[in-house]
C-alpha cells in the first residue's frame, strides 16, 4: 500500500474510530464507516492539512470512499 | 466559576458601550481578547486599559473581504478563536414606507451578513478544537418588532434563525451557538432617543430602569463559559421584563 494510502487510512481510523481492516478501497465513509455529513467535512479538512493541499468543495463532494480519497490526494499532491 | 483562562475571544463592536463591557468581562475572567470595531481610538484606549491579553483588530463590517479576513487576523494575533461575540450592529431607522433599499442593505449587511461570515470563519478552528462558543447579540425587537425598525428587527430576527441552525450542525462537536437579546440598555445607541421616547419606553419596563452594558456582559460571560456547555440554540432575553419570551 502506498504511503498516501497509509496516511489517509490513519486519519480515517482516528477520526471515525473504526477498525483498520474496515477501511477498504470501496468503503464508503457514510454508508460503511458510520460518518455523518459533518464527519466528511472534517475528514477533508484533515486531508488538506496532512497533505498541504486545497480540496475545493465540488471536489470534496466526489470523495465518498476511502479509495476516492486516496486517488484524489495522489493526483493533487 | 466562569474561568476563561487560556481562551481567546473575538468581540466585534468593542468600541461601543455593550461591546466594551463584554470585552472587559471576558478579559476579567482570564480570556485573551481581540477587540474589533471601526473606530480605532476607543479600541486602543480599551486595549490600553485592559493591558496584557488585549489586541486591537479594526474592521469595517460592511466590507466583505475585511470581514472574511478578521477571523484569520484574530488567529494570528491570539493563536486561535474559542469564543466569538458578534456584537456590532447599526441602525438606520425609518418608517417602513420611507425605507430605502440602501438603508435595508446596510443594516442587513453589517448586522446579519457579517455575523454569518464571522461564524463561518471561526468554524474550522472550533471544530478542530472540539470546543467553541458563538454568542450573537440580537435585540428584543428581533422578537417583538418595532415601528421604524423594519430593517434592524429583520436583521436581529435573522440572527436567531442563523444561530439555531448553526447550533444544530455543530452541537456534537462541543460548540454552542446562542443569542442574547438585550432590551433597553443605556448606550450611545439609546442616547439618540428623545426624552419623550425614553420615558415612554421606561413605562413599559417592569424593572423601571434601563439596563446596563455590564448586565449584557454578564450574560455573555455565562454563555462563553464551560459551565454553559449544554446551553445551545437559545436566546437569552435580558430586558428587565420588558418582554417575557
Amino acid at each position: 500500500m502506498s504511503d498516501v494510502a497509509d496516511r489517509v487510512k490513519k486519519i480515517v481510523v482516528e477520526h471515525l474510530g473504526v477498525e483498520e481492516d474496515k477501511v477498504t478501497e470501496t468503503a464508503s465513509f457514510i454508508d460503511d464507516l458510520g460518518a455523518d455529513s459533518l464527519d466528511t467535512v472534517e475528514l477533508v479538512m484533515a486531508f488538506e492539512e496532512e497533505f498541504g493541499i486545497e480540496i475545493p468543495d465540488d471536489a470534496a463532494e466526489t470523495i465518498q470512499t476511502f479509495g476516492d480519497a486516496v486517488k484524489f490526494i495522489t493526483e493533487a499532491a | 466559576m466562569f474561568d476563561l483562562t487560556g481562551k481567546n475571544a473575538l468581540v466585534t463592536g468593542a468600541s461601543g458601550g455593550i461591546g466594551g463591557a463584554i470585552a472587559k468581562a471576558l478579559h476579567a475572567a482570564g480570556a485573551t481578547v481581540a477587540l474589533s470595531g471601526t473606530r480605532v481610538e476607543p479600541l486602543e484606549a480599551l486595549a490600553a486599559e485592559l493591558g496584557e491579553r488585549a489586541h486591537v483588530l479594526p474592521c469595517n463590517l460592511s466590507d466583505a473581504e475585511a470581514v472574511d479576513a478578521l477571523p484569520k487576523q484574530a488567529v494570528e494575533a491570539m493563536g486561535g478563536v474559542d469564543i466569538l461575540v458578534n456584537n456590532a450592529g447599526i441602525t438606520r431607522d425609518q418608517l417602513f414606507m420611507r425605507l430605502s433599499d440602501q438603508d435595508w442593505d446596510d443594516v442587513i449587511n453589517v448586522n446579519l451578513t457579517s455575523t454569518m461570515r464571522l461564524c463561518r470563519g471561526v468554524m474550522r478552528p472550533m471544530m478542530k478544537a472540539r470546543w467553541g462558543r458563538i454568542i450573537n447579540i440580537g435585540s428584543i425587537v428581533g422578537a417583538t418588532g418595532n415601528p421604524g425598525q423594519v430593517n434592524y428587527a429583520a436583521s436581529k430576527a435573522g440572527m436567531v434563525g442563523l444561530t439555531k441552525s448553526i447550533a444544530y450542525e455543530v452541537a456534537s462537536r462541543g460548540i454552542t451557538a446562542n443569542c442574547i437579546a438585550p432590551g433597553f440598555i443605556g448606550t450611545a445607541m439609546t442616547d439618540k432617543l428623545t426624552d419623550d421616547q425614553k420615558s415612554g419606553t421606561l413605562a413599559q419596563i417592569p424593572a423601571g430602569r434601563m439596563g446596563a452594558p455590564d448586565e449584557i456582559a454578564a450574560a455573555v460571560l455565562y454563555l462563553a463559559s464551560n459551565e454553559a456547555g449544554y446551553t445551545t440554540g437559545a436566546t437569552l432575553h435580558v430586558n428587565g421584563g420588558m418582554a417575557m419570551l
